[in-house]
């Protein structure tokens, strides 16, 4: 815990060199029809970094992390996930696009917590973190179960392992999300808007178990969200994002609480009032 | 001229229930050929490439448009005189395959309805867990998308109950044709097929309102209503007659 919490310190205040990105975006646009909506990218994301995305509705910030999960595929340029290309594959010295074998194999490292939750409605909860580590990691059951019950009762829901999600809250709903996520063991998660379909009073339960995992540190985390004050709280670094570019980046202190970017000082403004 | 004869209706229930057999046998056969290759048309179907999807869906339009009747007369007539692929069937295997492919378009296009019916959001979700494409169809769409569509497809049967006395025109001798052989024999038409309007009513209605509760229960499971009520697909059914 403490040696991770040291490398998570040397590499946002040293040099990048001493450890290679987890995830590294190479001038990536991504555009629809005629919109384009990012011009542009370029981001390393460190093995362990948490890093929040802001920005305006519309700005492409859910866009970002939906082509890493490869759920958009980017219009031009390259995502690298631990060293191999994520949309390409090599093949005689030329870089192809990706086919569904390499995808599957580079997708593995990367989990997704999505803002309506997607759980699985035929499936109860414990199910609903099961199914993927056993029909898809190729686990035996009896571990999977172990683990998703572990990874539950870690979220708080212990005592629900046989509901189904219906009968649930949002606030659970998406704890449970979480826990299906992390059973899979990814090297980077990825957050998207994952309070913004909840009603008020449930954001904080949800919030308080980023917090929880994010403070476990192996796990990069990539959070698009608009909770400000959480942002500050957890993210070693901010990217603010406008008009598909990233406008302003660094870490929580400089970027949310002492903005030079205009654009970003009125953005903030906002949810400041 | 003859009225209601009691002796004949006793003297002829036990023959032409005799056909019973035969009309469910043929009805369960046809229905599982048409559950399982409405897979195939399904799945032809989102081929992602606009040639075969054309070619599929024309096809199918075309067995659709064409009566039953027409295509059971050619499976079971014509078939044989076709050079290289003809091969002659008999009556009954001649009658699974033409009213179980022409149910078949149907019920592909009841398992598509439920497909499209399943969330944007699982399909990516079972993305993000990385599933294969066998594993995410058989675990996570599938199971989602056929429990909403059984009482449709509950419907189905019966209507392909009612059809199946069409293949007494090539032989097969069901409740319809036991019955049409004993007014011949005896020259008495009225009781035998009054049984057999009887046996087909016994047989339907309570099925029908099996499946009218199967689909309200359907709906409460699922928070709301399956993808097309039952009513237009009996029409299309009434239309597939002849």
């Amino acid at each position: 815990m403490s040696e991770q919490t040291l490398q998570n310190e040397d590499k946002t205040d040293q040099s990048k060199s001493k450890q290679e990105p987890i995830v590294k975006y190479e001038d990536v646009h991504k555009s629809f029809g005629d919109v384009q909506v990012l011009k542009g990218i370029n981001l390393d994301i460190m093995p362990g970094e948490k890093v929040a995305v802001i920005g305006p509705s519309g700005s492409g910030k859910t866009t970002i992390i939906r082509m890493l999960m490869t759920l958009e595929q980017p219009t031009s340029g390259h995502i690298i996930v631990d060293g191999q290309y994520l949309w390409h594959m090599e093949q005689d010295g030329k870089l192809v696009p990706a086919n569904e074998k390499h995808l599957r194999e580079v997708r593995g490292d990367i989990g997704m917590v999505f803002q309506h939750f997607n759980l699985f409605p035929h499936m109860t909860i414990l199910e609903n973190c099961m199914t993927a580590p056993i029909h898809v990691q190729k686990e035996d059951k009896e571990s999977a179960k172990k683990r998703s019950i572990e990874m539950l009762e870690k979220v708080g829901l212990g005592d629900k392992l046989d509901n189904y999600p219906s009968q649930l809250s949002g606030g659970q709903k998406q704890r449970v999300a979480m826990a299906r996520a992390l059973v899979m063991r990814p090297k980077v998660m990825l957050f998207d808007e994952v309070t913004s379909a909840l009603d008020p009073e449930l954001v904080g339960e949800v919030l308080e178990v980023i917090r929880d995992i994010a403070k476990e540190g192996e796990m990069a985390m990539v959070l698009v969200t608009h909770e400000m004050e959480f942002a500050i709280d957890i993210a070693d670094r901010v990217l603010f994002l406008d008009e598909g570019v990233i406008a302003e980046e660094g870490p929580p202190s400089q970027v949310i609480e002492n903005p030079t970017n205009e654009r970003l000082q009125t953005f903030l403004h906002r949810f400041r009032s | 001229m003859n009225n209601w004869n009691w002796d004949i209706f006793f003297d002829a229930f036990p023959i032409v229930i005799q056909g019973l057999g035969i009309t469910i046998g043929l009805t369960f056969a046809c229905y599982i050929f048409a559950l399982v290759f409405g897979f195939v048309w399904t799945f032809l179907r989102r081929i992602p490439y606009k040639p075969i999807n054309w070619i599929v869906t024309w096809v199918m339009e075309f067995i659709r448009s064409t009566p039953p009747l027409v295509q059971l007369f050619f499976i079971f007539y014509a078939l044989p005189m076709v050079p290289v692929v003809g091969v002659a069937l008999d009556p009954f295997t001649s009658a699974v395959l033409g009213l179980g492919v022409h149910f078949s378009t149907y019920i592909g296009e009841v398992y598509r309805s439920g497909i499209e019916g399943v969330e944007k959001g699982q399909w990516e979700a079972s993305k993000a867990l990385n599933f294969s494409t066998t594993k995410k169809w058989t675990k996570i769409i599938l199971p989602q998308a056929i429990p909403p569509t059984i009482p449709m497809l509950g419907n189905y049967l019966i209507i392909m109950f009612k059809e199946v006395p069409l293949a007494s025109t090539i032989g097969v001798v069901g409740i319809l044709q036991m019955a049409n052989d004993y007014g011949a024999q005896h020259w008495r038409y009225l009781e035998p097929l009054t049984i057999v309007a009887i046996l087909f009513l016994v047989l339907s209605y309570p099925s029908a309102i099996l499946v009218s509760k199967l689909e309200k229960k359907m709906n409460r499971r699922f928070d709301k209503k399956a993808p097309t009520g039952s009513k237009p697909l009996k029409e299309e059914g009434k239309g597939a007659v002849m």
